[in-house]
């Protein structure tokens, strides 16, 4: 009797309590299962992030910020759970970290008018603001990283691609998926022969893959992989000695992970970027002072630097500057989702603000509009070196082809429109 | 020669060294099988476990660092040393022995007697167990795995050169072998005669054999269900460690190297679930047929990728006509 009584009193003084004034950024993480190593140190950029601005800003604008973890596996179904068990919480914005999530909660965020940023994944042509209304794929989505390699690659052959030959290797499924109509677009456009060559998942044996790439001999192999894919393909590459500075991956097949098990095999390999690589930026001074001394780090502090745990950590500035845009729009500090949904569709990256915030040429400076949630689609190269194990920027973050990607985007989100039912919210 | 001979040829033979690669992980299940009717669903998972372990002694890494960590506040994360790849194998065959032991004592020993599926359903959840004291033990992140000798000689990678240039000389082609695969098939081969010879010729082994036939009858001539057991499952943690070597030398160590179970799954419905040379000339087959059809058929006709389901399609063939598997006991019920 005494253990219902309490447990009653206690349910009571939840219900009773205030709302938490905090601006509430829930992680949708993977730190177990096969994808781990990807998700670890992603999901440590974006906690310690925000934990660094709590504790040298006091905050965002004088409120303090509040992430909440929970563990995807990256498995779709508990992605869904998890978005359903923390929207109540006064979530911000969702970043899904899963393709298969995010076309879950493309409706769902609409309907529960909660933003959600897909940097880099998701639905490529979510770019196009008018249809869908509530999901941002800024600063670059899997078309410009299509594009991107291709302006790379013209670039580096004097302007013209006429005669050569590139194959994709993919992960046989939707996201290995999406680069292939663009590169058919950008192959008749630029006179490359192209070729397709999917992998199954996991994509732990790739052998005959690889001896196809042997036989065919492209001049360059573009790889849209993820996971054990990527490094089984980096290895089997060097196996039939593809030269790698000819193989290009997109941003998610080009982590420290994609290439450390490979050891020197690996020089030379590149990989699309839209964020800066290495730890060289007077940003991660304050992430370490802040926060990994004084034992905040949301990991062990030893993934600071890596391509993910950057990545992460961009994903959380970009975040934490849609706020500052909202607070700033609307005047209120503790600002609501739908507020969030407004400052991230006003979000402005300039050059200025970046270096300002400790991030100097980090990323491409980019603009977001009610019809353009896509930004400008910039992309750079980097390039690993296997002796020093890092990665560096190889080019400038570069305008990609938005003649062949536009109609695409049009085109696919207007079939989505017309499937939904979706008038235009611009 | 003439191109497509070449290029058949070529795609013949790496796919006789996928099979190895297939077999090896076969083999832990069929062992655990053979002796004790169990299908061993964690099977994938011991090799990811073992293969964690050895790069983790490799390196020093100190085991339950995070956990150690995050309970005392401490900040231990290795050892400060690095232990040579045989003294590390040797460690970690131990270690598997000693999970043999605790997977004996505080599970199966409290299952004997049940049901098939009941047993099954306890691998399942030993797989899921194991998964995460692996988590916990060693962390989630990708390790590279170097196997190396004391003169400095590690696992070899890449093209065989020697084959390359020999077969370019002799047929005006250059065949392409991977160095790994080659040792992968030398490896398999000393594993299946050890394993054989051990079953044949030695005391254990023969009272191995005696409960795989008939349990209750090797009990009541005195031989022990619990010390067999054991022995199947350390054997069957053996195997998973030389799997875990190879596969994970060519992708580092990681958790997606549990998923090298489902290769395994067309190789034992096609070889049969209780013979170990069954397990290899299944891998054999597989492999070959696999590649072949992607060669042939799944990449200029069907898209390609088609080597995952084709090797189920080519067991469940198989299984029509023989559905014990090709080596596999024929059990007759009566009704």
């Amino acid at each position: 009797m005494k253990y219902k009584l309490g447990t009653m009193a206690v349910a009571g003084l939840m219900a009773a309590s205030p709302v938490m004034a905090d601006l509430v950024f829930p992680s949708l993480s993977y730190r177990t299962g096969p994808y781990a190593a990807g998700g670890i140190p992603f999901a440590d950029g974006y906690a310690d992030y925000f934990a660094m601005l709590n504790a040298r800003d006091g905050g965002i604008g004088g409120v303090m910020t509040k992430v909440i973890e929970c563990e995807t596996g990256y498995n779709t179904e508990k992605g869904v759970e998890c978005y359903e068990s923390t929207k109540g919480e006064g979530s911000l914005v969702y970043q899904p970290l899963s393709t298969g999530i995010t076309y879950q909660l493309i409706p769902k965020t609409t309907a529960d008018n909660i933003p959600m940023h897909t940097m880099g994944y998701g639905r490529t042509s979510a770019a196009n603001g008018d249809v869908f209304s509530h999901t941002f794929n800024y600063p670059a989505n899997y078309w410009n990283g299509a594009s991107g390699a291709i302006n790379y690659l013209l670039n580096e052959n004097g302007g013209s691609l006429d005669g050569k030959k590139i194959a994709l290797v993919y992960h046989n499924s939707a996201y290995g998926k999406e680069p292939i109509r663009t590169l058919q677009e950008l192959s008749a456009k630029h006179g490359f022969e192209f070729k397709e060559v999917p992998v199954d998942h996991p994509g732990q044996e790739q052998k005959s893959q690889w001896l196809q790439i042997r036989r065919d001999k492209p001049d360059y192999v573009i790889m849209y992989g993820w996971g054990v894919m990527n490094q089984v393909a980096v290895q089997e590459a060097a196996n039939i000695r593809f030269p790698m500075e000819n193989f290009i991956g997109i941003w998610w097949s080009g982590s420290e992970n994609d290439v450390l098990a490979a050891g020197d095999a690996a020089n030379g390999y590149k990989a699309l970027t839209f964020h800066g690589v290495g730890s060289d930026f007077p940003v991660f001074d304050d992430i370490k002072t802040h926060v990994v001394d004084a034992g905040n780090a949301a990991g062990a502090g030893d993934q600071i630097g890596t391509v993910l745990y950057n990545r992460g950590l961009y994903a959380a500035m970009l975040a934490a500057e849609a706020v500052k845009t909202a607070q700033a729009i609307h005047g209120v500090a503790d600002i609501t989702p739908a507020q969030m949904r407004d400052g991230m569709e006003a979000l402005e990256i300039t050059e200025e603000k970046m270096a300002a915030l400790g991030l100097p040429n980090f990323g491409p400076s980019f603009n977001v509009s009610c019809a353009n949630h896509g930004g400008d689609g910039l992309v750079g190269v980097t390039q690993w070196d296997a002796s020093t194990k890092t990665w560096s920027l190889v080019s400038d973050f570069a305008p990609t082809d938005m003649d062949v990607i536009g109609p695409l985007i049009a085109e696919d989100s207007a079939a989505y429109a017309a499937e939904n039912n979706i008038e235009g919210n611009c | 020669m003439n191109e497509q001979l070449a290029f058949t040829i070529e795609v013949f033979a790496n796919g006789l060294m996928a099979g190895v690669l297939y077999a090896l992980v076969a083999l832990g299940f069929v062992l655990i099988y053979k002796a004790s009717g169990i299908f061993n669903y964690a099977q994938g998972v011991m090799a990811l476990f073992a293969a964690m372990t050895l790069v983790g002694i490799q390196n020093g890494q100190v085991p339950f660092a995070h956990l150690i960590n995050a309970i005392f506040g401490t900040d231990v994360h290795k050892f400060g040393w690095s232990v040579h790849s045989f003294v590390a194998i040797v460690l970690t065959v131990f270690v598997m022995i000693a999970l043999a032991w605790a997977v004996q004592r505080f599970v199966f020993r409290h299952l004997v007697g049940q049901e098939p599926i009941i047993l099954f359903m306890a691998t399942i959840g030993l797989a899921y167990f194991l998964e995460g004291v692996a988590d916990l033990m060693w962390g989630s992140e990708l390790k590279a795995l170097n196997v190396c000798s004391s003169d400095g000689t590690c696992l070899p990678q890449g093209m065989n050169m020697w084959l390359e240039g020999t077969t370019y000389e002799a047929l005006g082609y250059g065949f392409f072998i991977d160095n790994l695969d080659i040792v992968a098939s030398i490896v398999a081969v000393i594993l299946v005669v050890g394993l054989v010879m051990f079953a044949q010729y030695t005391k254990q082994g023969r009272a191995m054999r005696a409960v795989a036939d008939d349990h209750q009858a090797a009990l009541s001539v005195g031989v022990s269900l619990n010390f067999i057991w054991i022995l199947v499952w350390s054997l069957a943690g053996f195997v998973a460690l030389v799997a875990g070597i190879m596969w994970g030398a060519k992708s580092g160590v990681q958790f997606s190297l549990s998923l090298i179970a489902l290769k395994a799954l067309p190789v034992l419905m096609l070889g049969g679930f209780t013979s170990i040379p069954g397990a290899i000339v299944g891998g054999l087959i597989i492999g070959v047929g696999e590649k072949l059809f992607e060669f042939l058929i799944g990449a200029p006709f069907l898209g390609g990728a088609t080597e995952n389901w084709f090797a189920y399609m080519l067991a469940l063939l198989f299984l029509v006509f023989r559905p014990q598997g090709l080596f596999g006991e024929k059990i007759i019920e009566r009704v």
